[in-house]
């Protein structure tokens, strides 16, 4: 039985403008009902600074994260559907699950262009349905539809991806949850289609996938068909810039060669070099099979497979770093496990083999789990016993169990601090319950500065001090001692919450913060499209701004100094090999957002 | 004096992934790097036993210098 709302052509974006947000009212009385609205306040918004915004001024922060009034938004940035590179960003949004304070989760994949193009510069989801009925949206240049979709019940992510396409043609993207959304896990991602189709890019952290859950939609397929690109105000100067912008990219090492050849996880090798490789559950700095995991093993079998290590994750991507990792008899297995996904489900667990990684990965991605959360969850729950360190084949039968709900999963799928407190495991690595990435913040201090103060929780790319503390990019603060590390953070988490509003994929940071001409054909690009007179001063001001709103929604939801802290054994237990600690003073820690 | 180098990504190519060699007493990282044809541009991060050194550093008898091109990730 179906219940549709089609709408007519006011509910619909204008054709080559991001100009309505598509408000969804899911617990509307007679069914679910869409209304395109002008961006009134919001106008000149968008990714982060748009989720941000309609959080921090729409949604009660005591709310229960899975009621009525949470919202989750999704938006493209503020370049999304143009033909800039690097900009296919997807921003997601609500109040988390997971740590009770304001979220932005962000994807790669085709849904934010697709969904730029169509005119919207926002999806929010309000409400809650009265019944336990799933629904399906559908978005293409006619309009909207809204049905009930039972038949959608509990498929995982490949398996849902496969019915759209048989019911909508190939053209469509996806943005869906697995049965961890369904089930309304913190783990829980959402799932955004890649070019080949494929669910394997996720706004993975926060459990934004449970708000969607919560909500009673599994799926919302986009088809632009129909719809064009984007225009700039000013097509010359925007041409000219994006030439200059592809050229800086191309140009910088990192973004032209290493990231395109090796993938983010050529950064195991130096992260164990470096003795920050958070290893047996935080325990030490190296593991013995760091090597076997390597982005250079990685690359190696892929090719040797019939694999591809040079893959962009959405079209306009011109770095490329993502892959495709194929099994033993050339089958493919999962998209390239990213570096965060490795470490979680490799070293943080003493697993040393890329086959059941990438295993885990594919797991992760059918059921829509947040990978880091899952691997640092497992490493806890291997902490108290349930598994031992190393034993891959323990950890894929976890995972099962998450993406079954049998009650052991569905204390795993309540994340690390869950699992922590539910065995009784005293060294959990959280802040605002969110569990630390594949970076140690013993060994890299200004990491740490991020995963203490960042609105997000810990978060390794709200402020990716790793750049500069490991990788020398942007400069060099050395990562074993204290000083610079405050300044370091603050002035990337202000960065990052800038570029995250423009729909650009993170990356582009390494070619910006090396090269002036780079950051100034940034800068152009949004003047150029816009016909503003946005300056480098500009783009401090939005990334402090989108932070201001997120601290005070924070502040309103409870939040005080003492969430913004590592667990105490950070301080107390030095860490090996740099016998280490984190001594950052708190004093310090609360001078990170001092404008 | 025995030191182990570790290279990794492209620096690999023509090269070796790990290697023990024997240099006197007094070598810097540069010594090591202008033996090896790697370029100063090339060898972008430097590690001695695990810490950031720049290409004056004397090399000590059983240290381990890992060297890697210009990454990143994220």
């Amino acid at each position: 039985m179906v219940n549709s709302i089609f709408t007519n052509n006011s509910n619909k974006g204008t054709e080559g403008h991001m100009d309505k947000i598509l408000r969804i009212d899911m617990g509307s009385v007679g069914g679910p009902k869409a209304a395109a609205k002008e961006l009134g306040e919001y106008a000149g918004f968008g990714g982060r600074a748009m989720t941000s915004a309609i959080i921090s001024k729409e949604v009660p922060p005591l709310c229960h994260p899975l009621g009525a009034e949470n919202k989750l938004v999704i938006a493209p940035g503020m370049l999304s559907g143009t033909v800039a590179a690097m900009s296919g960003r997807l921003s997601v949004g609500c109040k988390s699950p997971l740590t009770g304070g304001i979220k932005e989760a962000n994807s790669g994949g085709q849904a934010a262009q697709v969904l730029a193009r169509l005119g919207f510069a926002a999806i929010v989801l309000e409400g809650k349905p009265a019944t336990d009925d799933l629904y399906k949206i559908v978005i293409n240049k006619d309009g909207i539809k809204i049905s009930i979709d039972n038949s959608l019940k509990m498929l995982p992510n490949y398996d849902l991806v496969e019915k759209m396409k048989a019911e909508f043609g190939d053209k469509i993207s996806c943005i869906s949850i697995g049965p961890a959304g369904e089930m309304k896990m913190n783990v829980a991602s959402i799932a955004c289609t890649d070019m080949e189709l494929r669910p394997t890019r996720h706004a993975g952290r926060g459990g934004v996938g449970a708000v969607m859950g919560s909500k009673g939609v599994k799926v919302i397929v986009l088809d632009d068909s129909g719809m064009t690109m984007r225009a700039p105000k000013d097509p010359e100067k925007f041409r000219d810039a994006n030439k200059r912008f592809v050229d800086g990219l191309k140009q910088h090492p990192v973004t032209g060669q290493a990231l395109p050849a090796y993938g983010t996880n050529v950064l195991t090798n130096i992260l164990n070099e470096a003795g920050g490789y958070p290893t047996y559950n935080f325990k030490q700095g190296n593991f013995t099979g760091a090597s076997k995991i390597s982005g250079e093993t990685q690359a190696e079998t892929e090719t040797k497979r019939g694999g591809v290590p040079t893959h962009g994750c959405h079209r306009g991507c011109v770095i490329r770093c993502s892959g495709i990792y194929n099994d033993k008899d050339g089958h493919f297995l999962s998209k390239q496990p990213e570096y965060e996904t490795v470490w979680a489900h490799g070293g943080n667990c003493g697993i040393d083999d890329l086959d059941s990684i990438a295993m885990l990965d594919f797991l992760d991605d059918n059921y829509g789990i947040d990978t880091i959360e899952m691997g640092a969850t497992i490493a806890v729950a291997m902490d108290a016993g349930i598994a031992k360190f190393g034993d891959a084949k323990a950890a894929i039968d976890l995972v099962k169990e998450v993406g079954k709900g049998s009650h052991l999963g569905r204390i795993l799928g309540g994340g690390a601090a869950m699992t922590g407190k539910a065995f009784g495991v005293e060294r959990v690595p959280v802040v605002k319950g969110q569990a630390m990435p594949a970076y140690d913040p013993r060994a890299v201090k200004g990491i740490g500065v991020t995963y203490a103060t960042s609105t997000m929780g810990a978060d390794h790319t709200a402020g990716y001090a790793v750049a500069t503390n490991i990788l020398k990019v942007g400069g060099f603060v050395d990562p074993l001692t204290s000083e610079g590390q405050i300044e370091l953070s603050r002035n990337l988490q202000i960065a990052t919450a800038a570029v995250d509003s423009t729909g650009m994929c993170l990356f582009i940071a390494f070619a910006v913060l090396d090269q002036a001409d780079t950051f100034q054909a940034l800068i152009d690009l949004i003047n150029g499209f816009y016909g503003g007179q946005l300056t480098g001063d500009g783009v401090v001001e939005l990334g402090k701004k989108v932070l201001s709103m997120e601290r005070d929604f924070n502040t309103r939801a409870g939040f005080t100094a003492q969430q913004d802290r590592l667990p105490r054994y950070f301080s107390t237990e030095a860490f090996a090999p740099h016998n280490v600690k984190f001594d950052v003073k708190d004093e310090d820690l609360d001078k990170v957002f001092n404008w | 004096m025995q030191i182990t180098i570790k290279l990794f990504a492209t620096l690999r190519n023509n090269r070796f992934d790990s290697s023990k060699m024997e240099y006197s007493a007094g070598t810097t990282v540069l010594d090591v790097l202008n033996n090896l044809s790697i370029s100063e541009k090339e060898a972008a991060i430097i590690f001695v036993n695990g810490r950031h050194v720049e290409r004056d550093h004397v090399m000590l008898d059983g240290d381990s210098v890992s060297i890697f091109p210009p990454i990143g990730g994220g």
